[in-house]
């Protein structure tokens, strides 16, 4: 059984739709066991940060990649990022907004703010299978991280 | 207009056996990828910050002559013009320190050169696809 330390991939996103199309085209690279799951903003920063109903959680299991909506509920997707890239313990994280904004400013602020990729959601659906398929790829394996 | 000047990689690599295999695994993808090569920290600083149309990615290497690629990675992330622009560190490092260091400054990915042709020439492949294709650049 997976548990907490090995997530590899923590998957930020509001949209039962995506989030089910996403973990099937995790799963074809065999990476789907290791993503965990949360719903909104608040709930990513209690598991990124370790707390809340995630205060048993170690914070120097780091995910190898966050991919993280824009628009969420409760905390949305800048103010998260802003959160993970201003504090030491979490600033190291690649972070890939997964989103279906394709504004210019969107895209200005999140590089500006120190997000490490910005893709937008393909909106057929074999693209998107395919464009996650490839980003898990990348980050869960050619990307290296220091930890 | 397409500007004739603009290219969609910046590749700074000292190394010209690794530069022209780079360049050859791009011509590979099919993606007509425009390259530009910088020898050294020195050039790619130059190309950088001169009026010429940003790339969208650098592949930078970090051993490099003159200016090595942490100080270039660092002086692209203090400056307006290059803040934002995308850089994919592509070296043969595969040093906790350096890999720290690269992100604290501000790369967008770290990714150690495999060793073996096949393997490098591949993995050139991906990148090209995953930062042309896939990400949308701040441009």
């Amino acid at each position: 059984m997976t548990t907490l330390e090995d997530i590899e991939i923590l998957l930020v996103e509001d949209n039962p739709n995506d989030v089910e199309l996403t973990l099937r085209a995790l799963q074809k690279q065999n990476l789907a066991s290791k993503v965990f799951v949360v719903k909104d903003g608040a709930e990513a920063l209690d598991f990124i940060f370790a707390t809340g109903t995630f205060a048993h959680r170690k914070i120097e299991h780091r995910p190898k990649v966050i991919l993280l909506d824009l628009k969420l509920p409760k905390v949305d997707g800048i103010e998260v990022l802003r959160r993970i890239k201003s504090d030491e313990r979490t600033k190291h994280t690649p972070v890939v907004m997964l989103t279906s904004s394709q504004e210019e400013r969107d895209v200005l602020v999140t590089y500006n703010l120190g997000v490490n990729s910005y893709i937008v959601k393909p909106v057929d659906f074999s693209h998107f299978v395919r464009a996650v398929s490839d980003l898990g790829v990348y980050w869960g394996i050619l990307n290296k991280v220091p930890y | 207009m397409i500007d004739p000047e603009a290219v969609d990689i910046l590749l700074v690599e000292d190394n010209p056996h690794d530069a022209e295999l780079t360049q050859r695994a791009l011509k590979k993808t099919d993606l007509a990828a425009r390259v530009a090569i910088a020898r050294d920290g020195a050039e790619a600083l130059e190309y950088l910050l001169s009026n010429r149309p940003k790339p969208r990615v650098v592949f930078l290497d970090l051993k490099l002559p003159k200016i090595d690629g942490v100080e270039v990675l660092r002086r692209m992330r203090t400056d307006d013009r290059t803040r934002s622009i995308p850089v994919v560190v592509l070296t043969s490092s595969q040093e906790e320190r350096d890999i720290t260091e690269c992100y604290k400054l501000g790369a967008n990915s770290y990714v150690v050169k495999p060793v073996e042709f096949d393997k490098f020439y591949k993995a050139v492949g991906e990148l090209a696809i995953y930062w042309l294709v896939l990400n949308k650049s701040p441009l």
